[in-house]
């Protein structure tokens, strides 16, 4: 295992009767963009601030660069933070903002104002040093926030849901720029959202969090072909989950009875088990003569058809369990099914994942 | 017919102003008398009174006195305030509510009781009848406000401003003056303007307080026993003008302040 620049050891926090944060343990390796995901309220900022030092653990240790830095003060660490809201200081102009690390730092002036203007640079606002904060957009708030942070050459720069100010576009903009500039530091991020689509877009690994502790913890793609609980399933993007029981198991694969039928999937299980079955909308197509093993679901009467550019997405009409959720499914853009059609679905077992509660 | 309709309600409305800001026309009109005495009818308009006054040798220095207690008292106060609603706001000591109410609660208590409690310690702990003693009477009674109004403004959105100046190495005393007090500076002068104005004319304290050098209500009030002159009148116009411009100036600070919260 290579060397971790953070490590999180069995971190608790408490407050009273609430638990933000329950045992937590996570290794975050140099130079890697690590994404902390999950709803709100689930302990991922908490598990931020006490990387950052604004929140010390109720139990468990916090290691940075190999040293325990469990109760040490956010200024003694190599770590800094940029706050969802950037708290930039409003009565100061874009470089004395810039500058203000270094000059708590009792660096040279010569030096503060060279790394000043590189910081700048870094974020694309060179030239923009005089400038107010209020003459600035939310996204070069961002980036002034940004070039603040890495003036002072942290080890690890921590974010708490920087993008959420900012409209569609800038942030999938800035998206891009965090990784690139991520990538060419080689600083390590840990990065906070509630964004299932951002974490995706950026993360090398994603945390994802949920009742303060670590429900999946993987590369994004893993966590969204391969997810490892049903929370994981649910929350990365639209997935049709079959609940049934294990009728028989053998040589790592299942077949669990489901409304749909039975499914064959590989996994564990004993007979009796109660199981999910998970498919994304996207391993959903309409039968086709196929040489792999295929999941038959049935013949299906299509419900609504909504049109989202590069696909069409599908509802089925539910004839069964009105409790259970539609089924839905991807069809390419040229297809136009129209509501009441009835078409025959299968996907390919290999997609299927056996979920456990 | 519209006026008709609006009649009843325009008539209240010039009633009420009337009476509120009558007494001052009359005082401020009168102040420019050209006679001895401050009655109907009106003569001047004279400087007359206005020369009396500032060749009054006794009342320019308790003008000069004033300002001099006005200021430093507010300096004080305000400083406490800022410290005080800082400490509150970001700290939550234990027993948060209590402090606060404990804080705010000499809002309730008339300057009279505050007074003779004050005229009583002063006496027992030896500090005589002075400017310096009216100026600390000053400081207990505008304290409340001044804390009301500073800690009013510490929003959340500063918790983060001062956790990333931490972040980035700033100690206490560099976080409070170089980034917390000039993001407050705005509701700090209009807590100063403010405290200035009760200060400048506050009289029951400052008479029960002071005794060789006073301040300019005690020397109105000296006046005014000797009976009506127009030469009161025309201090009486100074207190209130000068009241009014600070207002003014704090006033223009509390637009700034609601103009950088937008």
């Amino acid at each position: 295992m290579t060397e971790s620049i953070v490590q999180l050891d069995h971190v608790s926090k408490t407050y009273g009767p609430v638990t933000a944060v329950d045992d937590v343990s996570l290794n975050i390796a140099p130079g890697e963009f690590v994404v902390l995901l999950g709803p709100s309220g689930s302990g991922k900022t908490t598990i931020l601030s006490m990387i950052g030092g604004f929140t010390i653990p109720s139990s468990g240790t916090v290691t940075i660069n190999g040293e325990d830095m469990t109760d040490t003060p956010p200024v003694t660490r190599p770590t800094v933070t940029v706050f969802q809201d950037y708290a930039l200081f409003p009565h100061m102009t874009v470089s004395e903002n810039v500058e203000f690390g270094l000059k708590m730092r009792k660096l040279a002036k010569g030096i503060r104002q060279q790394r000043t203007e590189q910081s700048l640079e870094i974020v694309g606002l060179a030239g923009f040093g005089d400038r107010g904060i209020h003459q600035l957009s939310g996204g070069q708030r961002q980036r002034v926030a940004l070039a603040r942070a890495l003036a002072v050459e942290p080890a690890v720069l921590l974010l708490d849901e920087p993008l959420g100010a900012l409209d569609l576009k800038i942030r999938h903009q800035m998206q891009d720029e965090l990784v690139h500039l991520q990538k060419n530091l080689g600083v390590t991020f840990v990065h906070v959202t509630h964004d299932q689509e951002e974490a995706m877009a950026i993360a090398d690994n994603i945390a994802l969090i949920n009742e303060g502790k670590i429900e999946d913890y993987g590369p994004p793609d893993r966590i969204y072909l391969r997810p490892a609980t049903l929370f994981t399933a649910r929350f990365m993007g639209e997935s049709n989950i079959f609940e049934g029981t294990v009728k028989s198991s053998r040589e790592g694969t299942v077949t669990v009875g489901t409304r749909i039928g039975d499914i064959a999937v590989s996994g564990e299980g004993s007979t009796g088990d109660r199981v999910y079955v998970s498919l994304r909308p996207e391993q959903i197509c309409p039968v086709t003569e196929s040489a792999e093993e295929m999941i038959d679901i049935g013949e299906v009467r299509i419900g609504e058809v909504i049109f989202q550019g590069t696909h069409r997405l599908c509802r089925v009409v539910n004839t069964a369990d009105q409790t259970e959720k539609p089924i839905v499914f991807r069809l390419p853009a040229e297809q136009q099914p129209r509501t009441g059609d009835v078409m025959r679905l299968h996907a390919k077992s290999s997609h299927a994942v056996l979920l456990k509660k | 017919m519209n006026w008709l309709r609006h009649f009843p309600s325009t008539a209240y409305l010039v009633i009420a102003l009337s009476f509120i800001y009558l007494p001052v026309v009359v005082l401020v009109l009168f102040s420019f008398q050209d006679g001895a005495l401050p009655v109907f009818p009106f003569t001047g308009p004279s400087l007359q009174w206005y020369e009396k006054m500032f060749g009054n040798e006794r009342l320019v220095e308790s003008l000069l006195n004033s300002i001099v207690v006005a200021v430093l008292s507010s300096l004080v106060t305000t400083v406490l305030g800022f410290l005080a609603a800082y400490g509150m706001a970001r700290r939550t000591p234990r027993f948060a509510g209590g402090i606060r109410f404990l804080l705010m609660a000499p809002l309730t208590v008339s300057y009279l009781i505050i007074g003779m409690g004050l005229l009583i310690t002063f006496n027992l702990i030896g500090i005589p009848k002075s400017l310096f003693a009216v100026g600390l009477g000053h400081v207990i009674i505008n304290l409340p406000l001044c804390f009301a109004v500073i800690y009013s403004q510490f929003g959340d959105h500063l918790r983060n401003i001062e956790w990333a100046a931490r972040d980035l190495g700033a100690n206490d005393t560099q976080t409070l003056l170089r980034v917390i007090a000039p993001i407050m500076k705005p509701s700090l002068l209009a807590s100063f303007c403010l405290s200035v104005t009760l200060s400048w004319d506050e009289f029951i304290i400052a008479f029960l307080l002071s005794r060789f050098d006073v301040t300019l209500p005690v020397i109105i009030f000296e006046m005014l026993r000797a009976g009506l002159t127009p030469e009161v009148n025309a201090a009486g116009t100074m207190v209130f003008a000068i009241s009014m411009l600070t207002i003014g100036v704090g006033v223009i600070f509390m637009f700034v302040v609601a103009r950088e919260k937008k």
